[in-house]
C-alpha cells in the first residue's frame, strides 16, 4: 500500500488523539521555525476541543540551512520517540525555540525521564536522518512549500491558521 | 496548455517547446553564468520578485533544502531576480543558499522579458519556473501568483518525466 502524503499514517506516523478520529490533521514543520512555534498552542487547543474526534500527525520538515539547530532537533523528536516521548519532545522543543544546542536536548531528554546519554549519541549519530528525509521529500511531493504546512482531512490548508478559522474548517468538513 | 491569469499587460509567457532564449548575467560582482553552459543537463530557471520578501525567502530556502534531490536528476538551478550581484550576495549569505542567484539587473528585466515574466507595473520579475531540456528547449514552465510560493512539486514531476523520456530513447536507440 502507499501511504498517502496528506493524510496521517497510523502505521508510520507519530499520532496524538484517537487513531479513529474522524478529523485528520497532519502537519508539515521544523522546530526552529518560528511560525510552527506560534501554531503549536492553537494546535494543542484545536486538540483540547477536537478530543477523541481528531487525529493528529507531525512531519519533519526542516529548513537546516536557515535554521541550523532543525535538523538535530527533529532527530531529537524521533530519538525520544524510539524511548515513547515523542510527543513530550515535541512539546518541550517548541517551547523552548531559541534552546536546541545538543545539550539543551539532552536536558530535555533528562527532564522527560529519557535515557539522555542514548539520546544524543542517536542525535549526533543522525540515526533517524533517513525518516526525517522522508518526511521531508513526501512533504515537498505533497505541495508543502514553507512552514508549518497543515494538512485537514488529505487537503492543504491555505487560509489563516488562527484558532477560529482553523477550527471552522476542521468541523466544516 | 496550462491557462494562465495575470493581470494585463504582460506579454505572452514563451511556452513549451520554445527554445530557451540564452543569456549572460552576473551571479556575483565579479563572475557570471550564461544558460548555454549547461546544455546537456536540465536546467531548473525560477524568477521571482525580490530578494528578501518573505515569501521569495521561503521560496529560494525551500529549493536550497533540495539541491540533492535536483542534483539527482543532474539539473542545474538558478535563482533569477532583477536585484543586483551585491544584493544577491547578501541574500545568499544571509540564508546560506547554495545555488547562484542572477542579476537580470541591466538592462532591467530584459531575460524575463525574454521569457515574458517581467511585470512592467511593479518592474520585477515574476513568479515563474521554467524547466529546460538538455538540448536548451523549454519543457514546462508555471507562473504563479506574486504571493504563492509555488513549492517544488512541479519541478521534481518534470525533471522525472524528462529522465524517463531520454531513458525510453537512450532504450531504443
Amino acid at each position: 500500500m502507499i501511504k498517502s502524503l496528506t493524510l496521517p499514517d497510523a502505521e508510520r506516523d507519530h499520532i496524538s488523539g484517537s487513531a479513529n478520529g474522524s478529523i485528520k490533521l497532519l502537519e508539515y514543520g521544523d522546530y526552529e521555525c518560528p511560525f510552527c512555534a506560534d501554531a503549536q498552542p492553537i494546535v494543542k487547543e484545536i486538540q483540547r476541543r477536537l478530543g477523541d474526534d481528531l487525529l493528529f500527525a507531525f512531519r519533519h520538515f526542516p529548513l537546516a540551512n536557515i535554521h541550523p539547530h532543525s535538523e538535530h532537533a527533529a532527530e531529537a523528536a524521533e530519538a525520544a520517540g524510539a524511548q515513547a516521548k515523542f510527543w513530550g519532545m515535541h512539546d518541550l522543543l517548541f517551547e523552548n525555540q531559541s534552546a536546541l544546542e545538543d545539550e539543551d536536548l539532552a536536558a530535555y531528554a533528562g527532564k522527560l525521564g529519557l535515557d539522555a546519554t542514548r539520546l544524543i549519541r542517536e542525535v549526533t549519530s543522525t540515526v533517524y536522518a533517513r525518516r526525517i528525509r522522508e518526511d521531508f521529500r513526501d512533504g515537498v511531493r505533497a505541495g508543502v512549500n514553507g512552514t508549518p504546512t497543515l494538512f485537514i482531512n488529505g487537503e492543504r490548508y491555505d487560509g489563516v491558521r488562527d484558532l477560529k478559522h482553523l477550527l471552522n474548517a476542521l468541523t466544516a468538513m | 496548455m496550462s491557462t494562465i491569469t495575470r493581470n494585463p499587460g504582460h506579454g505572452p509567457v514563451l511556452g513549451p517547446d520554445a527554445r530557451a532564449p540564452d543569456f549572460t548575467l552576473r551571479c556575483t560582482p565579479d563572475q557570471s553564468v550564461s544558460l548555454s553552459e549547461f546544455r546537456g543537463r536540465p536546467v531548473v530557471l525560477a524568477f521571482y520578485p525580490a530578494d528578501w520578501s518573505p515569501v521569495c525567502g521561503d521560496q529560494m530556502a525551500l529549493y536550497n533544502e533540495m539541491l540533492d534531490e535536483f542534483q539527482d536528476f543532474q539539473a542545474e538551478l538558478l535563482g533569477i531576480s532583477v536585484d543586483g550581484a551585491w544584493c544577491h550576495s547578501a541574500f545568499a549569505k544571509q540564508n546560506k543558499l547554495h545555488f547562484p542567484l542572477l542579476a537580470d539587473f541591466e538592462p532591467k528585466g530584459a531575460v524575463a522579458r525574454t521569457y515574458g515574466v517581467y511585470d512592467e507595473k511593479d518592474g520585477v520579475c515574476e513568479r515563474a519556473l521554467f524547466v529546460i531540456n538538455t538540448t536548451g528547449i523549454i519543457h514546462w514552465r508555471y507562473v504563479s501568483p506574486m504571493g504563492v510560493n509555488p513549492g517544488a512539486n512541479g519541478i521534481l514531476s518534470t525533471l522525472e518525466e524528462l529522465k524517463a523520456r531520454s531513458e525510453t530513447i537512450g532504450a531504443a536507440k
